[in-house]
Formats: C-alpha cells, sequence, structure tokens
C-alpha cells in the first residue's frame, strides 16, 4: 500500500512541479499583485477601483453569452449529424472541424479583417452585383464572430464525443416505446448529452470571456473588452503601467470564470460521461 | 528494422541540433539587441553593419514609446540600443535607465545639425543621438475629401461628421491627446487636470466618427482607400504617397492650430552588456550612407546635415517634412509629464476607449 502510494506520487511528481511553478505560483502573485499598492503595501484599493469597469465586464460578459449561445446552436446539429454517420466518414469530418486549428490563430483572424473590412471581400464582393456595402469591421457583431469562429470546434468536439457514446438503440428504443421525434430529442438525446454540453459551453465561454486579440483586431480599437483592459495595464498603452489594477481586473475575472464553471457543474451531475478535455 | 534506423536518424538530428547551439554559445560573437519603431529602418543597412562589424543584431520593432518603456522597463527582455521619442527619454534620463554615451565611439555625432541637440529633454547631450525629427500632420485623400474641408486646413478636419467611419485616429494616449488639446488651444505639455478632462470630452465626442484607433496599420488603410482622413506623423506621409493605389490621391498638412515637434534618438540602456558595441551601432546609423539611405526608406526628416547635402533635393525642399522655422515656430514638444497628469491622461484614455 505504502508503496503503491510512493510511486504514484513519483509518477504524479513531474506534473505537480509543473503546476505549481506554472498555475499556484502565478496565481499567488495575481492575487499578491491584486492586494498591494505600488510600494508593496497591503490596499483594496483596486480591487476597488475596478467598479469603473463594471460597464466593461457587462460587454464582455454579454459577448461571450451571445458567442456561446451561437456556438452551441450551430454545433449541436452539427455534431448530432456527423455522430450518425459511419466511421471513415465521422474521421474525414472532425478533421475538417479541426482543419483551421492546425493553422495559427492570429493569422486566422487577421485574415477576417481583409474578409470584413469596408472595402474587403464582402463589401467587394455586394458592391459588384450592384448592391449596398455595409460596416462590418470595428461592430460588436464582428466581434461575435470572430469568437464564434475561432472557438466553435470547442463546442464541436466535446458534444460530438457524448452524442457518438450514445447506441443507436436507445434511441429505437425510444421509439418503439412511442416516443415523438422532438420527445426523443427533449427526454433522451438532450440529457444524455448534458456533459458535452457544459464542457462545450466552458470551454467556448471561457476564453471568449477574457479575449483581447479578437476585440482589438476585428473591433478595430473600439470595442473594449475586460481582456483589453488587463492587457493596457500590464503592457502600458495607455501610458502608464500598473500590475496592481490589472492583476485585480484579472482576479475577478477569474472569479467570474470560476463561478460559472462552479453553476454549470451543478448541472453537470454526471461526471462519468465527461466530454473532452 | 525501419523504426531502428528511423530513430537512429531523430536521436542524431536531436544530438546535432543540442550540440549546434552550445556552439553558438560558445562563440564570442556578441549579440546586439535593438529595439526600434516598426518601419523604421532601411533593413539592408541590419546585414551591411553585421558584416562590417561581426556583431550580430537582433532587430525587434515596437508601435509606441509606452509600449517600449513597459517592455523595458519591466526587464522582460534586455535590449541594448532603443530609439525612443523627446518626452520618453526624458523620462527614461529621470528614471536612470539610460547609460550615457561616450562619444569617443561616436565620432558621426559631429554630422548631426546644431538645431537637435542640447534639447529640452536632454540638455546636455549625454544620452542621446538624434535620428530624425519631424512633426505630426493630418493625412488626407484628395479623392474622397471635399476641398472646401481642408482648404483652412484645419485640426477640425478630424471631427468632421462628413467623414464618419473614415477617419483614423492614433492609438497611443500622447499623440491622441495633443490632437484634442490643439483644437482646444492648450499646450500639449498642460499642467492644468481641467484641460485634460476638455481634451477627452473631445475624444469622446470623436469616437463615433473614428473608423479606427491605429498606429502602423494606417499605411495599409490609407493607401488603399480603405479611409479619407488620418492624423500620423510627416514622414510616413511621405511613404504613403509612394505606395498609394492608383484611385487614392494623398495629400497632409500641418494644421493651423499647431503640431507636435518630436525627435527620435537613439540612446543605450543602462543595463546593457555591450555598451561599445552599441555605441558602435550608432556611430553606424550616423555614417552618411547609412543616414541617405535611412532617410529615404523612412521619409522623416534627418537631422544629419551631411546626409541632407546627398538627399534628393525634392525631399529636402519638402515644406511639411523638412518644415522651416516658421512652422515649427507654431508646434510643441512633449516633455515628460507630471506623474499625475500622466495617470490622469492614462485613466481617461481607458475611459474614451471602454465606453
Amino acid at each position: 500500500m505504502n508503496r503503491k502510494s510512493f510511486t504514484k506520487r513519483l509518477i504524479t511528481a513531474p506534473y505537480t512541479v509543473w503546476m505549481a511553478i506554472f498555475v499556484l505560483v502565478p496565481i499567488a502573485l495575481v492575487v499578491y499583485y491584486a492586494l498591494t499598492d505600488a510600494d508593496g503595501h497591503f490596499t483594496a484599493g483596486n480591487v476597488t477601483a475596478i467598479v469603473d469597469y463594471a460597464k466593461t465586464f457587462g460587454i464582455s460578459v454579454e459577448l461571450a453569452l451571445i458567442s456561446t449561445a451561437i456556438c452551441l446552436l450551430m454545433a449541436y446539429p452539427l455534431a448530432y449529424a456527423i455522430a450518425r454517420m459511419n466511421t471513415r466518414r465521422q474521421s474525414t469530418m472532425i478533421m475538417l472541424v479541426m482543419l483551421p486549428m492546425w493553422m495559427n490563430f492570429l493569422i486566422r483572424t487577421y485574415a477576417w479583417i481583409a474578409i470584413l473590412a469596408d472595402k474587403g471581400l464582402i463589401n467587394a464582393f455586394l458592391q459588384s452585383i450592384g448592391l449596398d456595402g455595409f460596416k462590418m469591421i470595428g461592430t460588436r457583431g464582428a466581434v461575435v464572430l470572430g469568437m464564434v469562429y475561432n472557438f466553435l470546434p470547442y463546442m464541436i468536439l466535446p458534444i460530438y464525443t457524448v452524442l457518438t457514446k450514445i447506441e443507436q438503440s436507445t434511441i429505437e428504443a425510444a421509439q418503439d416505446l412511442g416516443a415523438s421525434r422532438a420527445q426523443v430529442f427533449r427526454r433522451v438525446l438532450l440529457p444524455m448529452s448534458v456533459p458535452g454540453i457544459i464542457s462545450g459551453i466552458t470551454m467556448v465561454f471561457v476564453p471568449a470571456v477574457s479575449t483581447f486579440v479578437i476585440s482589438k483586431l476585428l473591433g478595430a480599437g473600439k470595442t473594449y473588452l475586460i481582456g483589453d483592459i488587463i492587457e493596457n495595464y500590464f503592457l502600458g498603452n495607455t501610458g502608464t503601467v500598473n500590475y496592481n489594477i490589472g492583476a485585480s481586473l484579472s482576479l475577478v475575472l477569474m472569479l467570474m470564470i470560476l463561478i460559472s464553471m462552479a453553476i454549470m457543474n451543478h448541472f453537470d451531475k454526471d461526471e462519468s460521461a465527461g466530454g473532452m478535455i | 528494422m525501419k523504426k531502428k534506423v528511423l530513430s537512429l536518424i531523430l536521436a542524431l538530428c536531436i544530438a546535432c541540433g543540442v550540440l549546434s547551439l552550445a556552439g553558438c554559445g560558445g562563440s564570442d560573437r556578441v549579440t546586439l539587441n535593438v529595439y526600434n519603431w516598426g518601419e523604421y529602418i532601411d533593413t539592408s543597412v541590419i546585414p551591411e553593419f553585421e558584416k562590417e562589424t561581426g556583431i550580430k543584431v537582433n532587430y525587434t520593432t515596437y508601435a509606441s514609446n509606452e509600449e517600449m518603456y513597459a517592455k523595458v522597463s519591466s526587464g522582460a527582455a534586455s535590449y541594448d540600443v532603443v530609439i525612443p521619442s523627446d518626452y520618453m527619454i526624458g523620462k527614461m534620463i529621470e528614471e536612470d535607465m539610460l547609460a550615457e554615451l561616450d562619444f569617443a565611439n561616436i565620432p558621426n555625432y559631429e554630422y548631426i545639425g546644431e538645431d537637435y541637440k542640447g534639447l529640452e529633454y536632454d540638455p546636455e547631450n549625454k544620452f542621446s543621438v538624434p535620428y530624425t525629427w519631424g512633426t505630426t500632420v493630418i493625412i488626407y485623400n484628395k479623392n474622397a475629401v471635399d476641398p472646401a474641408d481642408v482648404a483652412d486646413k484645419s485640426v477640425d478636419l478630424l471631427w468632421n461628421e462628413k467623414y464618419k467611419d473614415q477617419i483614423l485616429m492614433f492609438d497611443n494616449p500622447r499623440d491622441a491627446f495633443a490632437l484634442a488639446l490643439s483644437k482646444l488651444g492648450y499646450s500639449f505639455n498642460s499642467t492644468n487636470a481641467a484641460e485634460w478632462e476638455e481634451a477627452a470630452e473631445l475624444l469622446k465626442q470623436q469616437k463615433p466618427l473614428v473608423q479606427e484607433y491605429v498606429m502602423d496599420q494606417v499605411f495599409d488603410k490609407m493607401e488603399m482607400g480603405e479611409a479619407a482622413v488620418a492624423a500620423y506623423y510627416a514622414g510616413d506621409a511621405l511613404i504613403m504617397q509612394d505606395e498609394q493605389e492608383e484611385d487614392v490621391d494623398i495629400d497632409y498638412y500641418i494644421p493651423k492650430e499647431g503640431a507636435n515637434m518630436f525627435v527620435d534618438a537613439m540612446c543605450v540602456l543602462k543595463t546593457t552588456q555591450h555598451k561599445a558595441e552599441a555605441e558602435a551601432f550608432i556611430n553606424f546609423m550616423c555614417r552618411t550612407d547609412v543616414a541617405v539611405k535611412t532617410a529615404e526608406v523612412i521619409g522623416y526628416a534627418t537631422p544629419h546635415m551631411q546626409a541632407r547635402e546627398q538627399l534628393d533635393p525634392a525631399i529636402i525642399g519638402n515644406p511639411v517634412v523638412y518644415a522651416d522655422s516658421q512652422t515649427l515656430a507654431n508646434t510643441e514638444v512633449f516633455l515628460n509629464l507630471a506623474p499625475e497628469i500622466g495617470e490622469l491622461q492614462s485613466k481617461l484614455w481607458t475611459d474614451i476607449k471602454k465606453d
């Protein structure tokens, strides 16, 4: 028994050390900076200062929620369709879903600038067929589009994984017992795919709420998310570097994410089914 | 068997990689880290310097003084040579970040015009060697802007509702606030908080008209005709004219309300391990042929008097880039702001951007 736990510890040691250095220490630093001032004295001033950014938090959460909802609505039917295909086509389809992820995220987002720009691909096309172009880049819509585009695979994959585990016979059994298509979906499929949906939502919402690159590139510097403000405080783009406020904003963001994950996990009772992560 | 061969090759590759890395670390070749503004050098001069001196240059760029300052002061990376603007040099001298230069290693310093020496940010010429100078200008596409709107050469063009979504604005607080302050007739170095608040109000009003807050993205946007009006640096307007698309016709002016006059100068950071090499680099950049290339490629005015004689008279005769003393009398140099004003500016800028 003793020996076994020793080997176990030995095996997990590299990971524990890794976690300690790259997760715990940084979090401790964030907490330290968030609760001290420039001279290193304890203060709650940074935490109260974030009231100024309540609106920005609101916008970030709003855009992240919209993106998550769109991702979910798009991903579920697609994941279902893929899960019902034969194995060979399934792997092709999943590869197609993952294909964009082989390219760098920044490059893909830059490509969207060329597509959405005022004289970009879409507007040039619209004008060539005699329609009026319209403003896309620099709007919130463009930011949401960027989020959906970049994070959609993270919604599809966990839902797909869960759906492939549902036996066709389960659905047939429901149908045999007289369930209509809607009932099969509502009473059988949906409840069984909750774990995948939960991990999909988490994997889309968390990066979306904290992004700063997408808003910077597609929001034309006009849609500011909380991630942008944190970046500015650390990089000094606004003229002053302030790690303390930056850290306290990060801390609040982390807490928000943790709380929303806790709420999500509350719905996710069947942990064994799990998603991708 | 095949697998074994393959793994052997892989192992060899890794071993070679490690060895070559080790070889790299062991050599005596000095690497100089030069940190400059984007689009601010003729890149062909770097290999030339490396060839002549055997010093390797690791050249990286930044988009604003603030970005450079944050990187350098955080100690996240070690640079040897940086090229900040006047007010930032003042701030860095005050914070003891710059090394005193040994001008015996920079004989070419003599070519720098007297007008650019002994300026307020480095009054005793101890820390910096001027690289370029210029003013901010209003740039516009003649094919998209009504001549009547530019007739009075005013900064108001940036607030003209007719060009909603066609205006590009500086994405750094110092330059953006300067435009608003000049519109109000206040000093760019104002110490009066109320004046800064007033300027912030103007910038907030302007935000719905702005297509995008940009730094070097301004080149593409103006050259392609994606935007009609922008505020940027004089030398860059020249480059945009050279690169513009056929249906774009770029022109520019120094606004009558005044503009910022800046000097960007080469400095060596105090933390450098290679001060002599850094000074050799600065000296090289001040060599006449290199200075000519620099001026030709980046379009900014050069403070190098010898280079000026060799440049195309059409460039030297450009009344905006090489503005005369009468025009310059209407410009103002940025000074390092007092800490409380600096913080106010930063807060106001964040407010403008986030709402």
